[in-house]
């Protein structure tokens, strides 16, 4: 401990409970930010393919709070939610929102039109035609965008450390103050395999739930 | 809070000195301008060129997804401690090699991806009727493939620019230069309308900064030149943002 070597296994040992309460801190806010943005892209997206103006809207101001700082944005946010996880969480979907939104329209978009006339011919009313219908067929789509938003989210997550809700950023910000290697080093390769143990999972998903894709690019 | 947030604005102390706005927005600007231009440099030639001759798209496809999944914060750590130090580097303020660096790292990827896309993505017919009129290498690169993908190319250096300077907000985490100096600052002193005035001018700036962007990609394409001066009108619009859509973290 005192040499501060990057590497340093008794860190590991000592410092395990610590190291697994900042990975649980990182998941629930990670799957929180993406569920709650997820349930709220798809309403979005249903009003912006409605009305044509309400796109322009939706998607103008999901690209500009995209362009803010996650460092700025989570300030901004703390006179109406205080210092608490519930400022990282609506900044982490409100990020979300840019990629998810998005990738929802183009979805929807991509549904062919005859497919739909077919749908409607066969007398399916339009809450069935897009449960039943469209919205499996954009699935492709809407999981690629889950995907992206997933992991930006969990790199994103760490700059929460400002207000104590960081999860792995937590200790990445203790040890700008104490300079201690191996934490630096852990709390960095963790937060990278967290993403990727996300990004794994989103691909069975995607393999679960859309196995069309997987036979048409084999074939 | 709006008042104290103005009262802060309004007193001339914050403005001046090391830790003033001006000083940390020149920081921040010039840490945005000098990483952004680097990766630019660095990165362009090798993704125009690995687009003109058609390979390597796995790795420049993918390289922006690693991108996302590598928290900047960490980075910025891992070189402000590790070999690279937190050294004063000049008009880049404290830490600013280490800055730099992470900052030309993470400006990368949507630089590289975007401009290997775009080269692709020029419509094939064109480049074989430019071959059919004998264009070959650098002259078809130069005069064909490049203008039809320049605006994509700059939607990726857009990408970058916001990326680069969401960036260096954070480099103020592990004490580095910028704007994000402002914002931690006020959080070590408890001061929440200082925190809120840094705030504001990191994200308005940001906002300026896309504008501007936005305008010279506009600028620089040259369908939507072609239709303006000429009055055509090609109807298809071209596939220009989709693919830069989200393409940073």
């Amino acid at each position: 401990m005192v040499r501060n070597e990057w590497i340093c296994g008794e860190y590991l040992r000592s410092r395990s409970s610590l190291l697994f309460e900042a990975i649980a801190e990182h998941v629930w806010i990670t799957v929180l930010s993406v569920t709650i943005g997820l349930l709220l892209a798809l309403p979005l997206a249903l009003l912006a393919r409605r009305y044509r103006r309400l796109e322009w809207f939706v998607v103008g101001t999901t690209t500009a709070l995209y362009t803010i700082p996650s460092l700025a944005l989570f300030s901004l946010l703390l006179p109406l939610t205080g210092f608490t996880a519930i400022t990282v969480v609506v900044g982490l979907v409100l990020y979300s929102l840019t990629i998810l939104v998005r990738n929802v329209l183009e979805g929807l978009r991509s549904v062919p039109a005859d497919v739909r006339e077919s749908a409607v011919g066969m007398g399916y009313g339009s809450t069935r035609l897009l449960f039943g219908v469209e919205l499996p067929l954009a699935l492709p789509s809407v999981l690629a965008g889950l995907r992206i938003a997933t992991v930006s989210t969990v790199a994103l997550t760490t700059v929460g450390a400002i207000i104590d809700v960081g999860g792995l950023g937590n200790l990445l910000l203790e040890a700008v103050n104490t300079q201690f290697r191996p934490q630096v080093l852990v709390a960095s390769v963790l937060c990278v395999a967290l993403a990727v143990a996300f990004d794994l999972l989103l691909v069975a998903l995607q393999r679960v739930l859309t196995p069309w894709t997987r036979t048409r690019t084999a074939s | 809070m709006i008042g104290e947030v103005v009262a802060w604005f309004q007193d001339p102390a914050n403005w001046q000195g090391e830790e003033g706005v001006w000083n940390r927005l020149v920081e921040h600007s010039l840490l945005t301008l000098t990483a952004t231009l680097a990766a630019v440099l660095i990165g362009l030639p090798i993704a125009v060129w690995l687009g003109h001759i058609g390979k390597g798209g796995v790795l420049a496809v993918n390289i922006s997804n690693v991108g996302r999944a590598i928290p900047t914060f960490a980075v910025l750590l891992l070189l402000s401690i590790g070999p690279l130090g937190a050294d004063y580097l000049g008009p880049y303020g404290r830490a600013g090699l280490a800055t730099l660096v992470a900052l030309v790292l993470f400006a990368l990827p949507p630089i590289i991806t975007n401009a290997y896309v775009a080269i692709r993505e020029v419509d094939r017919d064109t480049v074989e009727a430019a071959q059919g009129m004998g264009m070959r290498g650098a002259q078809l690169l130069r005069r064909v493939e490049l203008p039809l993908a320049l605006p994509l190319i700059i939607a990726g250096i857009r990408l970058a620019v916001v990326q680069v300077w969401a960036t260096a907000t954070i480099a103020a985490l592990v004490a580095g230069p910028g704007l994000g100096r402002i914002i931690t600052l006020g959080f070590r002193r408890q001061d929440l309308p200082e925190v809120i005035a840094g705030a504001l001018v990191v994200a308005v700036l940001a906002l300026v900064l896309e504008a501007l962007m936005v305008g010279l990609q506009r600028l620089c394409d040259p369908v939507a030149r072609a239709r303006r001066t000429h009055g055509l009108d090609s109807g298809k619009d071209r596939p220009g943002s989709i693919v830069g859509a989200g393409a940073t973290s």
